[in-house]
């Protein structure tokens, strides 16, 4: 009733063409910038902001990295952990090297590094597809966690193996270290992530976002019209390694605070590819939706369902089992998702809005 | 649309005059393993002419079309194309020197929309790099809007202004067709491959399709190859037929000889042995 676009004209190639035809939904988007950039900083405590928004924003990060492979180009990845950590090793010893200069910057010039190593990790999908590619991933996976032990001077002969992120400052605040305060902390990582996404929905909509999309859905025909398999492919591998690459930068040195090779194990390139298909293949809202339901969800199930459960039970739960229920309901979800809607929730919701704009008539 | 829009066909003049060899397929043999596809084939499209090529089922048709845009490299002969020779090629070369193509079963990009498709068509004259693409407003916006002036054109030309935003995987089959011919006018080619354009189709369809040929064709002086079964269709729209048996041509020439031509007959109803 209220989301319709009714009396809303579109005069121009360019309104019709805008990201967010309907004005209601630019309202949205506003409404959403101004509570992420301003109340959250202002009114959120500091375990919000420490514990649920700066790892939700990381890792939605890695999602529109990931995405931008195997939801707009159709090359399945495993190897998102190891990118995030070429990114995280590449910034640490940038910024090593060069400890005045913006770490903000260093960030994003370490997405250089991992968009490199990306484009090198990308050449077998010029022959391969499918399954045999998740499996170069893979190896790529494991080959780069090899490397992150195997040579010291990555992250400076710890003898913990472990990175541990100095005090940096950018725009003479402090962003990084033991010093820093939660808001700084989160302001960087929000306007990196919104930042980055607008970027990614731009290309996205432009000419190379659509050769992707050609590759993804239909490679001969993709050809045909003359794009090249080896650009369109190694630039998407390129692209996804960058934002995976500062999405790992971020996630050591503005989350952890410190890292070892651990958290760039497997593990990460399944939850992040998790992410990716629960919120929705092809779907920049879809990579939020599901960096939301993978990640917060747990942290919620955790603290609020043993009170829920106690009350409404005569028996006891502890939180740990709370985890174990939260880890079943997500399980179900993926396999749900995957048969029934591959297109996640960010499909969902795109039904939802649908339904809203006819409301109350049916179609 | 205005059809005489010069706009729509930029490449015309090229030096080639309507009537001259447009296309030179000389000598071609193609094999997959001991398997012959074509032999020893040889035939032109002139300029500004509806080309079709026939024959029975597995007679090597298609297997020309892809020979000519590139997916399959012969064996053996030469292919000349305004000119110039060549033997291999990719088939974004053969794109980038303006032929186009539909395929027999329905190559859409199956996520993306009417719209999408269409402007997919025009990549290769889009050239505006990848920071411009990253900030969008500014010259990418402007290059965008100017293609998609052109690819309203094509969508009010096929007459799909109602399909424009729906994903193409939703539509029938007669409109994916449509979208298909669409994407491949969008390249403004000077050689258009249709590859059975009116498979599956009823009549009401086929009229359709036949009219954007034509109109395509005498409007916007595009030469078009096609292949197609339906012999009604083939003798009203084109201009000249290669028939194609086993691999092996054995009939070339107006539609009437190549009806009155008795191994055509033969191909097509059998011999008695």
């Amino acid at each position: 009733m209220f989301y319709r676009e009714a009396g809303q004209f579109k005069t121009t190639y360019e309104a019709d063409s805008a990201k967010f035809p309907i004005f209601q939904d630019k309202v949205f988007i506003w409404l959403y910038l101004a509570i992420g950039f301003i109340a959250i900083p202002l009114f959120g405590s500091q375990f919000f902001l420490d514990a649920i928004m700066i790892p939700f924003l990381v890792l939605a990060l890695a999602a529109v990295g990931l995405n931008i492979l195997t939801g707009y180009t159709g090359q399945i990845s495993l190897g998102t952990g190891a990118f995030m950590g070429v990114g995280a090793y590449a910034c640490y010893k940038l910024t090593l090297a060069m400890p005045d200069v913006n770490i903000i910057l260093l960030i994003v010039a370490s997405g250089i590094f991992s968009a490199l190593a990306g484009v090198f990790f990308g050449l077998p999908s010029l022959r391969i597809k499918g399954f045999y590619l998740v499996v170069t991933t893979l190896a790529a996976q494991f080959f780069l966690e090899w490397a992150f032990i195997r040579f010291p001077w990555l992250y400076n002969y710890n003898p913990s193996g472990a990175i541990e992120v100095p005090q940096r400052e950018a725009f003479g605040v402090i962003v990084t270290g033991a010093a820093a305060s939660s808001e700084a902390r989160y302001l960087v990582v929000l306007s990196v992530v919104v930042i980055m996404t607008w970027f990614a929905s731009n290309i996205l909509s432009g000419r190379i976002g659509r050769s992707w999309m050609m590759i993804r859905d239909m490679d001969i025909a993709a050809e045909l019209m003359g794009v090249r398999p080896l650009y369109a492919k190694l630039s998407a591998f390129a692209v996804s390694s960058f934002y995976c690459g500062v999405a790992g930068a971020l996630m050591v040195f503005i989350w952890q605070g410190a890292a070892e090779v651990e958290i760039f194990d497997y593990n990460r390139s399944f939850q992040v590819l998790f992410m990716v298909i629960l919120g929705g293949l092809g779907s920049l809202l879809g990579c939020f939706l599901g960096a939301a339901v993978i990640f917060i969800f747990p942290i919620v199930m955790h603290h609020a369902l043993p009170p829920i459960w106690e009350t409404l039970t005569p028996w006891t739960m502890n939180s740990s089992q709370a985890d174990l229920v939260a880890a079943v309901i997500i399980g179900v979800m993926i396999v749900a998702f995957l048969i029934l809607e591959p297109h996640g929730l960010a499909r969902l919701w795109a039904i939802f809005k649908q339904k809203l704009r006819v409301w109350p008539f049916p179609y | 649309m205005n059809a005489h829009d010069p706009s729509m066909h930029g490449r015309t003049d090229d030096g080639i005059a309507v009537g001259d060899v447009l296309l030179h397929v000389d000598n071609i043999s193609l094999s997959f393993g001991g398997v012959k596809a074509i032999t020893d084939v040889s035939f032109d499209v002139r300029k500004g002419e509806v080309r079709a090529i026939i024959g029975p089922n597995g007679a090597g048709k298609t297997s020309m079309l892809n020979v000519i845009n590139g997916f399959y490299h012969p064996q053996e002969g030469t292919i000349s194309f305004r000119g110039e020779k060549r033997r291999k090629m990719k088939p974004y070369q053969a794109a980038s020197s303006g032929i186009s193509r539909t395929f027999q079963n329905v190559a859409l990009f199956a996520g993306m929309s009417t719209l999408d498709n269409i402007m997919a068509g025009r990549t290769l004259k889009m050239h505006k790099n990848f920071f411009w693409q990253m900030w969008r407003h500014g010259p990418a916006l402007q290059e965008e809007i100017e293609h998609r002036k052109v690819v309203e054109e094509i969508i009010d030309f096929l007459e799909i202004e109602h399909i424009r935003k729906e994903p193409v995987g939703t539509l029938p089959y007669g409109l994916q067709k449509r979208v298909e011919l669409g994407r491949a006018l969008a390249a403004e080619p000077d050689l258009l491959l249709l590859d059975e354009p009116m498979a599956g189709m009823n009549l009401e369809e086929k009229e359709d399709m036949s009219r954007f040929i034509i109109e395509v064709n005498q409007q916007f002086g595009t030469t078009i190859a096609l292949i197609e079964h339906d012999m009604g269709v083939v003798m009203d729209l084109a201009d000249r037929v290669m028939v194609l048996d086993y691999g092996k041509k054995i009939g070339d020439g107006l539609p009437e000889e190549v009806q009155a031509n008795q191994d055509v007959i033969d191909a097509y109803l059998g011999v008695a042995h």
